[in-house]
């Protein structure tokens, strides 16, 4: 889990850097997080011998957030619906729910093995003037 | 920072003083061990006091639904008190505001256990 920490101290700094205000760092470093943990954990199991790659990047006009894992692979389209009354009471499944809610693209692609997720927040134009 | 628990009796009510961060690996299992030994011990009425709680992950928040679900599976009663904006914005974000008792002032919580 430090790396999971590691994780977010970078989001952090590379979101700060860019003039996101508290409220917009708070959800790019919350994404990130789950991101990662879903990577560590359920992607790649624990298994120390498989290996998370990410890769963040400011492009001008937006935050670019990549985190890929060595796992079995997801479908998205399968993962329940958390806010469905049935499954509000459940302990487990929000996390990609959050990412999806705090960033502005999400977008999952297969890669025999693992999953590669990238996350984009865009960058107002009024925030690159200050 | 890691999350502390400070446990208090008010009126018969559990209050757990909660601060920190209830994260994977920085607060879910204490914040779970905390629960089940109050359960076990027959603990009808326990108070979360999130106050200080500054920043809650889906596997906190899953946590606090795990924490509501083995308290009413006990008929015991789990409630929120004092939400920080964040936690507050997340519980709204996931319709859990609406699975909580939640409320701002102790007095009016320790009282709706009655």
């Amino acid at each position: 889990m430090e790396s999971v920490s590691e994780v977010e101290t970078a989001a952090d700094k590379l979101a700060c850097e860019a003039g996101l205000d508290e409220d917009e760092r708070f959800h790019v470093t919350m994404a990130l997080r789950e991101a990662a943990v879903n990577a560590v954990l359920h992607g790649n199991e624990y298994d120390p011998s498989k290996q998370i790659a990410l890769c963040f990047e400011n492009t001008g006009d937006a935050l670019v957030f990549t985190v890929a894992d060595q796992g079995k692979g997801l479908d998205p389209e399968t993962l329940p619906d958390p806010l469905a009354p049935e499954n509000l009471l459940r302990g487990t499944g929000r996390g990609i729910f959050l990412i999806r809610s705090f960033m502005d693209e999400v977008n999952f692609r297969q890669l025999h093995p693992g999953t590669e997720l990238t996350m984009i927040k865009h960058l107002s134009p009024a925030r690159d003037k200050t | 920072m890691a999350l502390t628990i400070a446990s208090r009796e008010v009126d018969g009510i559990t209050v757990l003083d909660l601060s920190g961060r209830i994260t994977l690996g920085e607060g879910s299992v204490q914040l779970r061990d905390a629960i089940r030994d109050l359960i076990s011990k027959g603990q009808k009425g326990i108070l979360l006091n999130l106050g200080d709680v500054n920043y809650i992950d889906s596997s906190g928040l899953g946590e606090l639904v795990s924490a509501y679900t083995t308290a009413k599976n006990q008929s015991a009663a789990l409630k929120l008190l004092k939400l920080t904006k964040k936690v507050h914005d997340l519980l709204q974000l996931t319709k859990l505001y609406t699975v909580f008792d939640i409320y701002d002032d102790e007095a009016s919580a320790i009282a709706s256990f009655k």
